[in-house]
């Protein structure tokens, strides 16, 4: 990669040196809504970035991602509810839990191709959805209220707001950092040539199958750390953390920021939740205004907001 | 002579009612450059692809090296040595021709479950691209994204792909298809250079370039085998005169 002085990375720099500073701003002036809003930012854009690696550097357009934030956060709930509240159980469930579940609708739906593998992981996601509002122990419909967030000793304290801030921003780089390294190494050009060409691939030798599942399972897994920060950050998981307009939102984001750029879904997050927040104090039908906005998006700038900001290049 | 490298016996794949392999049956010889000739929809890359797996065999056998691959997956043939180009090019278009070439090479270098190394750092891979790009002359354009490459630079790359998957066997399937009269000479003469290393199965309409190389040819004509011979035995044949050089020399004179 060349690290030249132009438009992306110097927004780049800007936006992590903000999310970085943030906390010293809120706590300085007081305004402790922008850190509030920030923390659900970064959790969010940790999802999108998840989501990212299977869409935008391996091509498979999932529509169900939304199902991994909820299965994160019934897992943290649930734990919770159960009298379980360290954070040393809860995390590494909620990640096992969102892996098992990436596992078994990979295994199903990865063999269907195009629309198809939309709608099936589509189809997977509302499932969860139901079973989730099902769960009349667990608040049905109602949803799961947390009474005290996850538990790490001494280490941490969820329940401060500049340190839980950091920790999200800690999750967030780490998962980025983590793509990075994924979407570079010989397994991350598997999947970006998948992408690409997949009978090719084939026709070299490799057994494209196995490659895009642990992709999906790695994708979903990430997912589920976001889901367990969002449950810590509301205090409540409900069935509607996993509903296909959460799933269609995510995709947005992607979308949004540019597909199969590094940063894209970070950028992507913020321009969405900012607009829909800033929106949403105009108006209650600011959906109406968002939704020609993205068209204009989707239509004009194909690489997003990344790809306005310097040539659409992957990985 | 020894064991055959390739043994096809009775093949046969339908499409619908369609019978696009009709009982071929069909040896190639270590060493040898095999050319498979036949008009238009005489099942020519339908047979290519189920030979390296892309469309599965109703029924019949093919074995490689002596060993049955009739039912093996196109990757594990991969493996086994056997590679393909393809006639209508199919690359990784949003890549560099190195890293095409390089990702051959990876395919045929262990699994690829590592997750955290630079995989454009690493010198082995980096090399067998770069000496199989410079085999096929395109190691100035290494660094080139595909789609920026020309059409014959990019028949040069399908050869280079397949070549670096290290194969036993190679099967062309129309190299020369779209390629102009310099261009498809360059192509001959790398094809001269490559059949001292690697057996060749080419399937070409360029009967120039098929009389040329080959030594041997086989007739394919709504699927099945009508003759398989030496070249000037197939310049003989009657049944081959009739069924395609004289039809197909009507219709290759239109361009």
């Amino acid at each position: 990669m060349k690290a030249s002085l132009n438009a992306r990375t110097i927004i780049v720099a800007l936006v992590v040196a903000g999310l970085l500073l943030l906390p010293v701003y809120t706590t300085l002036s007081g305004n402790m809504f922008g850190l509030t809003l920030f923390t659900r930012i970064i959790i969010y854009a940790l999802a999108a970035a998840s989501l990212n690696l299977i869409m935008g550097y391996g091509g498979m357009m999932s529509f169900g991602h939304a199902a991994y934030l909820g299965i994160g956060g019934y897992a943290v709930g649930i734990l919770a509810h159960e009298g379980i509240g360290s954070g040393f159980i809860q995390w590494p469930v909620a990640l096992a839990a969102s892996a098992l579940f990436a596992l078994v609708i990979g295994a199903l739906s990865l063999r269907t191709r195009g629309v198809y593998f939309i709608m099936i992981t589509l189809a997977f996601a509302q499932m969860a959805y139901y079973v989730a509002s099902g769960l009349a122990r667990y608040g049905g419909d109602d949803g799961l209220t947390i009474y005290k967030r996850s538990d790490f000793g001494g280490l941490i304290d969820l329940s401060n707001r500049v340190q839980f801030y950091y920790l999200c921003l800690f999750c967030l780089f780490g998962g980025i950092y983590l793509i990075w390294r994924i979407v570079n190494s010989r397994f991350g050009m598997v999947v970006q040539g998948l992408r690409s060409n997949e009978r090719r691939m084939q026709a070299i030798g490799f057994p494209v199958n196995r490659y895009k599942l642990v992709c999906f399972v790695i994708s979903g897994t990430i997912c589920g750390l976001a889901g367990a920060l969002l449950a810590n950050n509301t205090d409540f998981v409900s069935p509607a953390a996993m509903y296909w307009t959460r799933s269609g939102d995510l995709m947005v984001m992607v979308i949004l920021g540019g597909m199969g750029s590094l940063f894209g879904p970070v950028l992507g997050t913020i321009a969405f939740l900012l607009l829909e927040e800033a929106l949403s104090q105009f108006t209650e039908y600011w959906a109406l205004i968002m939704g020609p906005l993205l068209l204009l998006i989707v239509l004009f700038a194909r690489g997003g907001i990344d790809g306005m900001l310097g040539r659409a290049r992957r990985g | 002579m020894a064991e055959p490298l390739l043994r096809v016996e009775d093949l046969v794949c339908r499409f619908g009612g369609v019978i696009a392999t009709d009982h071929v049956s069909l040896d190639v010889n270590s060493g040898e450059l095999h050319a498979i000739i036949g008009p238009n929809g005489a099942g020519k890359t339908t047979l290519i692809s189920q030979l390296t797996g892309q469309l599965i065999s109703h029924s019949g056998t093919i074995s490689f090296a002596g060993q049955d691959i009739t039912r093996l997956p196109a990757h594990r043939r991969s493996r086994l040595g056997l590679a393909r180009s393809f006639q209508i090019t199919s690359l990784l278009p949003d890549f560099t021709a190195a890293d095409n070439v390089a990702m051959a090479a990876q395919a045929h270098d262990g699994h690829s479950f590592r997750f955290w190394g630079d995989a454009r750092k690493e010198k082995g891979l980096r090399d067998a691209a770069r000496s199989a790009l410079s085999r096929v002359g395109l190691e100035r354009r290494a660094d080139t994204v595909v789609s920026e490459l020309s059409h014959g630079e990019q028949r040069e790359l399908e050869l280079a792909v397949a070549l670096a998957t290290k194969p036993q066997l190679l099967l062309l399937d129309e190299p020369m298809a779209g390629l102009g009269a310099t261009e498809s000479a360059q192509m001959v003469k790398l094809l001269q250079e490559l059949r001292r290393e690697v057996t060749i199965v080419l399937v070409e309409h360029d009967m120039n370039a098929v009389f040329a190389l080959a030594d041997r040819i086989t007739v394919l004509v709504y699927g099945r085998v009508i003759a398989c011979d030496a070249p000037a035995a197939i310049r003989q044949h009657d049944e081959v005169k009739r069924a395609y050089l004289g039809d197909q020399h009507v219709v290759t004179r239109h361009d």
